[in-house]
């Protein structure tokens, strides 16, 4: 069943196109990829169905169980049950990872704190007390931000770039973490140029200057990275003929 | 008529504090109501002499050369009325290698036309550490004016340290004045956490002269203001000698009507001295507020969790 579903969505950042008639649909349980170059407008994506600040005015429509959540602020999508894990995640002057995990839980018992920092590989001891600041390395950061979705639980669960900064070893915390999400019910839609992340996944979609050029199962997809094609507005995508 | 005892106490209870310092005889205290020392004990190597003035007292604070007095000493200057004038005059003297950390509070519960004074002059002798600590309970209509300023004197080795905090109640009006002279391989860290709402007036102006080799000082502030709350913070670090290094920070969040000033002023006479600076001000950080409301929180919530930990 599809939970989420985007229909012909165009946004115009400047003068320039970045989102261009975009329809997806993303099935409930299962994990998604997007995939594409930098700068195809993955993040942008992300952020408009967030709907962060800059994102809000666009064509199209953006549906969750079938209802429009276009007019919805931030918050009141997130209570619905969209969550984003950014590409570079904000820093917090004064406020504790305890603190940050707590707000993001709807205030769960510490006991549950301490089980997702486990879950991404951080000691609970170690990181509990740190400020969510710039002390905190790229890839503790990272993981931070994942935690605090594991203790969320968001329906529909956004990672944009979740390898970013983060070392080998981690990686594969960070992939358990993603199957501890999805057995617990939650849709993932993973963003990533990473042929290692875009495994991780079912589906995936094709992303080349704001459009969807391919989609299908992540073994077709994959055949981008393979056959490293630079994706252009020719769509010369490998499968893309189909 | 209540006795010094209750008096005491009753000071003691608006710090809403929990760790009984008044019994605690390995604590040392001082509590000043208006004019009148109304509770004190004091440790080995501790002096406090006082005498008390028309609208305060006058003092001189002495910690003994070598000494280090274990727990924080509790100062508070309160006054229980809703109206007047509280003078205090200060002399700390930290002999050398001594070491002290004063809590001190100020608490004006019911103020609704108080000034509150202090003058004070510090001297931290050679290798000596002092550690002051001023938190502020006042009511939540703000009445207050408070006027610190001091003049400090940290010598060779030494080490001052100052923590304002005024995050609950109103401020009222407020104007810091701290001047200090650090000499060689001295250290100054000075912060001020100070959240203003309606009306409250903040200035704050510390300065710090860094006129021995490999001086530091570091000058701190941290200030949110709402409604019609107006900050001025200018803070000035001068480096006249070797090595001699210092950072002035500042960050404020504004919201609705408030105004917020900050002159961070930097002067070096020295080729190798190092003096940087750095001043943030602005609104509540997007990024950080639409991660917390990703996360379900109101824009209210997500906001005051944010000014908390700014404030922290
Ligand atoms: N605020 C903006 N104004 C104009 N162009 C923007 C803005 N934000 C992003 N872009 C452009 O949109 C394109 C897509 O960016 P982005 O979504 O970050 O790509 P990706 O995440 O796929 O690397 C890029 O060309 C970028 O320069
Ligand atoms: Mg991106």
């Amino acid at each position: 069943m599809s939970i989420l579903r985007l229909e012909g969505i165009r946004l115009v950042l400047g003068e320039k196109p970045i989102l261009n008639n975009l329809s997806m649909e993303f099935w409930e349980g299962h994990v998604h990829a997007i995939v594409g170059p930098n700068g195809a407008g993955k993040s942008t994506l992300a952020s408009t169905l967030m709907g962060l600040k800059g994102y809000r005015d666009f064509e199209g429509d953006i549906l969750l169980d079938d209802e429009s959540i276009k007019t919805l602020s931030i918050d009141e999508r997130a209570r619905k049950g969209i969550s984003l894990g950014w590409q570079e995640p904000a820093r917090f002057e004064g406020i504790s990872v305890r603190d940050f995990l707590r707000a993001s839980s709807g205030n769960k018992p510490l006991k549950e704190l301490n089980e997702v920092l486990a879950q991404v590989g951080l000691d609970p001891e170690e990181y509990l007390n740190r400020s969510v600041d710039k002390t905190l390395s790229g890839g503790e950061r990272k993981r931070i931000e994942l935690a605090s979705l594991l203790v969320m639980q968001p329906r529909v669960v956004l990672l944009d770039e979740p390898d970013s900064g983060i070392d080998i070893e981690a990686l594969e915390r960070i992939f358990d973490a993603l199957r501890i999400l999805k057995s617990r019910g939650s849709t993932i839609i993973l963003i990533t140029h990473s042929l290692a992340v875009l495994k991780q996944a079912e589906h995936a979609f094709l992303m080349c200057h704001g459009e969807i050029v391919d989609k299908g199962v992540v073994d077709k997809i994959s055949g981008y990275f393979e056959n490293k094609c630079i994706p252009c507005a020719h769509k010369n995508i490998p499968g893309s003929e189909v | 008529m209540k006795d010094k005892r209750e008096i005491a106490q009753e000071l003691y209870n608006t710090l809403q504090l929990t760790d009984n310092a008044l019994q605690d005889s390995q604590t040392a205290h001082l509590y000043v109501n208006h004019n009148m020392v109304v509770g004190s004990h004091l440790l080995p190597g501790l002096t406090a002499d006082v005498e008390e003035t028309e609208n305060g007292i006058s003092m001189l604070f002495r910690v003994q050369a070598g000494r280090r007095i274990a727990r924080p000493v509790h100062l508070c200057f309160g006054m229980l009325p809703a109206k007047g004038l509280q003078e205090i005059r200060l002399r700390v003297e930290i002999e050398e290698e001594a070491h002290v950390d004063v809590l001190a509070h100020c608490t004006f519960p019911n103020a609704v036309d108080i000034i509150h004074r202090m003058e004070a002059d510090i001297v931290i002798a050679e290798n000596a550490q002092y550690s002051y600590t001023e938190r502020h309970v006042h009511c939540p209509s703000g009445g207050i004016q408070v006027v610190p300023h001091a003049r400090v004197h940290i010598k060779e080795g030494a080490r001052f340290r100052t923590d304002f905090e005024l995050i609950k109640g109103r401020v009222g009006s407020i104007e810091i004045d701290y001047e200090s002279t650090c000499e060689a391989r001295s250290v100054l860290e000075m912060n001020a956490r100070i959240n203003g709402t309606g009306s409250d007036l903040i200035k704050i102006r510390e300065t710090g002269h860094l006129i021995g080799d490999s001086a530091r000082g570091v000058l701190t502030s941290r200030i949110a203001l709402r409604d019609q709350a107006r900050a001025e913070v200018y803070n000035k670090l001068t480096a006249s000698a070797p090595f001699a290094v210092g950072h002035v920070d500042c960050k404020e969040i504004v919201q609705d009507q408030g105004v917020a000033i900050a002159v961070p002023i930097v002067e070096v006479s020295h080729p190798k001295a190092h003096v940087t600076h750095e001043a943030a001000i602005g609104s509540v950080d997007d990024r950080q507020l639409e991660t917390l409301m990703s996360r379900g929180l109101s824009e209210d919530e997500a906001v005051e969790l944010i000014i908390k930990g700014l404030l922290k």
